[in-house]
């Protein structure tokens, strides 16, 4: 339901926001960056369509920003899926294993970090440390943490996950 | 210490502690203190460093005893508030007072002084700590110049890596002559391994708005930038908290103190990029550019944001301001080693035991890092090597554990202090796949803009996963050093300068790995997949189906009772075998 929304949006250019947005930072073609992350914080991606506008109105070739945009590793210019998994791959999880642990998670929903799946339902993002080294490896879903993850039980819990999001989606 | 007239109940909620699921804990104190409907005040608190424990609880009574719970999930909730807080008995199996007296009480917290002991939301707490005690002293009895020479002084040296003398920055940036002057708090923290700023933001983020008000003050500025990384919306929040307050309080704003010294404060978040971290980088990020660095010289005290003279400091360096000039430099140097004054954070991770925050005087050894304070290496296993400044630093091996954590001693094994990130590694642990991990992050997050880190990463990435891949030739590894040695020559910015240097130190002290892979196509730490084969060994297999029933793609064959068969077609060397197996029939080579 929710990914067939946000694709309808992606083909339409939303004006509204982006206005809205320009109107915090009065135009200023310096605050790039903070009115890229109040799109995205809105919308939770920055849609390509509106870069041009975005340039028009800031006076600042569209070039400039898609290359802010792509220079930052926080910005994405597609939707996101439902749920987002972000399994942390700084240095003590890689040590503990994470590597395993995205392996399984590539396995079992078939995409690799950065990438979302067919149905909308999972993205997955893979992170630097997200200061739980003490419980690594870890990853967040929804940013509910999960600890100490080895293959077996990370696919538990995508399997549960998947579960739950069937029974809901029954419900509604 | 406390002289409240209630006992405070004060639950660690800094990321560490929400993600081991502090607010579950704090949700069920909550409940069960109003069931009970007994008088305690619950707060929350920061990280004390003891991050294994989380989430951690701690009972104060009003006479100021402290009785401290670790690993408190929302069962061991229930029963502090029904055992010790109604009945008056202290939970003895949940106690942990003598492992924490064991672990922080024999640290020397200047930066983490309040982290994990006040409410971090709470200016008041702050301020029974002696909290904006320097400002007021430096407003009022110091000149400007004063508080420059006290840090001087102190010896104090940035935490953010290089160990620039703080002083002598601050003195540059007075001198320079401009009609307007920055304040940056580099808070982007991007070790991929290092959680040092962040914590202390969260757990005392009033002790960087002082320490950039006393710098502000120093060197002549009205306006300050705090770069924070995106991923830290924890410590935002908080900092936007005490920014709040400080401003309701005449502590931040116009005339502060009554004074005519006026200072702004302004958060800017980062957007993910390593390289910001670097100054010129960040400064170029705070402009709105692309964070590409720039060649220094002019360096940021001389033309800095807008091209003005910019003080840029790292959050642990703020942090450290305010105790020294209430305090006074002679307290702060009397910690610490001839160059090297004063203590130091480090983040404790990877096989460690207790996996933590600490800070220990400049001058100790690693031994006694990791095997005093941090408790040893995880399930007994033999300690290798120790990866110290993440990405832009290296190794020290076994052999030279007994080295004393100073900038200069650390240079000369081939690491570097770094910002604090301290990943330690066991006989399991791969130097080869570490230093491949290390090298692949620098070069995702190079910024493009010099050939030699461009491209020169580029081409020693493919070598070492041709090593890790089994498939490299022994002129290879010639070939990396020397890659490796132009990169760091030729780069522009400190990232490409140091981004070979786990790769170095790696050849330095672990080359036998390297050969091992290269020569005989076997990994030693048993890391590197492609270089491993798992058997079953039919003398030991008993039949049980355990690991038949855990292998993800059902490569196990064999009944119950009859001998197991790994298909190694089917095999992804998971491992998951051979943690199953009871009986070590499972080989992996
Ligand atoms: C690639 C690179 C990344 C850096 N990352 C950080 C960082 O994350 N945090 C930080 O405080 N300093 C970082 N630095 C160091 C800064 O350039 C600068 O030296 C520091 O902010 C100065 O503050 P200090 O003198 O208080 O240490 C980095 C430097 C380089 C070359
Ligand atoms: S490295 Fe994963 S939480 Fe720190």
């Amino acid at each position: 339901m929710a990914a067939t929304e946000k694709s309808l949006e992606s083909e339409a250019i939303p004006y509204e926001t982006i206005d809205r947005v320009l109107d915090t930072y009065k135009g200023d073609p310096s605050a790039i960056i903070p009115i890229l992350q109040d799109i995205q914080e809105a919308l939770d991606y920055v849609p390509k369509e509106g870069i041009g506008y975005l340039g028009d109105q800031l006076g600042v070739s569209p070039a400039k920003i898609y290359g802010i945009a792509t220079f930052y590793a926080q910005f994405r210019l597609q939707p996101k899926g439902k749920h987002t998994i972000m399994l942390c791959v700084g240095t003590a999880c890689h040590v503990n294993g994470a590597k395993l642990v995205g392996n399984t998670i590539t396995d079992e929903l078939g995409i690799k970090g950065g990438e979302t799946t067919g149905d909308g339902l999972f993205t997955y993002e893979e992170v630097a440390c997200i200061g739980c080294c003490s419980l690594s490896p870890v990853m967040l879903i929804d940013g509910e943490t999960y600890a100490m993850l080895t293959p077996k039980s990370t696919r538990k819990i995508l399997k549960d996950f998947r579960g739950k999001t069937d029974e809901q989606n029954e419900n509604e | 210490m406390h002289d409240h007239d209630k006992t405070l109940v004060k639950v660690g909620l800094s990321t560490c502690g929400i993600a081991a699921g502090g607010y579950k804990t704090y949700d069920v104190l909550e409940k069960e203190l109003e069931k009970a409907d007994i008088d305690v005040s619950l707060e929350k608190t920061g990280c004390v460093g003891m991050c294994y424990r989380e989430p951690i609880v701690d009972v104060i009574t009003p006479d100021g005893k402290l009785f401290s719970y670790g690993d408190v999930t929302e069962e061991n909730a229930a029963r502090i508030v029904n055992e010790h807080l109604v009945q008056g008995q202290p939970v003895a199996d949940l106690l942990m007072n003598e492992e924490r007296e064991g672990v922080v009480g024999t640290q020397n917290r200047i930066s983490l002084r309040n982290c994990g002991i006040i409410n971090p939301e709470s200016l008041e707490e702050y301020r029974e700590r002696d909290g904006y005690k320097a400002l007021e002293k430096a407003l009022k009895e110091m000149t400007p110049e004063d508080v420059i020479e006290e840090v001087l002084k102190s010896g104090l040296r940035g935490r953010g890596g290089a160990g620039f003398p703080t002083g002598l920055k601050w003195r540059f940036t007075r001198q320079n002559p401009g009609d307007k002057k920055y304040i940056v708090c580099n808070a982007d923290e991007g070790d991929p391994g290092a959680f040092m700023d962040r914590s202390i933001i969260e757990g005392d983020p009033h002790a960087i708005v002082e320490g950039m008000l006393l710098a502000a003050y120093a060197v002549g500025s009205n306006e300050g930038h705090v770069y924070v990384r995106a991923e830290y919306p924890l410590a935002i929040t908080r900092l936007e908290i005490a920014m709040k307050d400080a401003k309701e309080a005449g502590l931040l704003g116009d005339n502060i103190l009554g004074t005519d010294f006026s200072f702004h404060m302004k958060i800017k978040k980062g957007a993910g990029a390593f390289v910001c971290g670097e100054e010129t980088a960040l400064i170029a990020s705070l402009e709105g550019e692309r964070g590409m660095p720039r060649l220094k010289p002019p360096f940021p005290a001389e033309k800095g944001l807008w091209q003005k003279p910019t003080c840029i400091n790292n959050v642990e360096t703020f942090a450290n301001v305010p105790w020294i000039i209430y305090n006074g430099a002679e307290k702060f140097a009397a910690f610490g080693t001839e160059k090297s004054k004063g203590t130091k954070v480090f983040a404790l991770a990877g096989k460690m035991k207790r996996g933590g925050l600490i800070e220990v005087p400049m001058g100790i050894s690693l031994r006694d890092v990791i095997f005093g304070v941090g408790g040893g290496i995880r399930d007994d296993k033999k300690f290798k090597g120790v990866q110290l400044g993440g990405p832009s630093g290296g190794c020290v091996p076994e052999s030279l554990l007994d080295t004393s954590v100073d900038y200069e001693s650390l240079v000369k094994t081939g690491a570097i202090m770094g910002s604090g990130g301290m990943i330690v590694m066991d006989e399991t642990t791969c130097m080869v796949d570490m230093a491949r991990f290390f090298l692949n992050f620098v070069q995702n997050e190079s910024c493009g803009k010099c050939v030699h880190c461009r491209l020169g990463t580029k081409r020693m990435l493919e070598i070492l996963n041709r090593i890790t891949e089994g498939k490299s030739q022994p002129e290879e590894l010639e070939l990396l050093e020397e890659i490796a040695l132009n990169v760091k020559e030729g780069a522009l910015c400190g990232l490409g300068q140091t981004g070979p240097n786990p790769v170095l130190s790696t050849l330095l002290y672990f080359r036998d790995e390297y050969e091992a892979h290269i020569m005989d196509k076997r990994c030693p730490a048993k890391v590197c997949r492609e270089l491993l084969t798992y058997t079953i060994d039919p003398e030991l297999c008993t039949g049980c189906t355990r690991c038949v029933k855990r292998c993800p793609t059902e490569a196990i064959t064999g009944e119950k009772k009859e001998v197991h068969v790994i298909e190694q077609e089917k095999c992804i060397k998971c491992g998951n075998c051979f943690d199953a197996c009871n009986f070590d029939s499972v080989i992996v080579e």
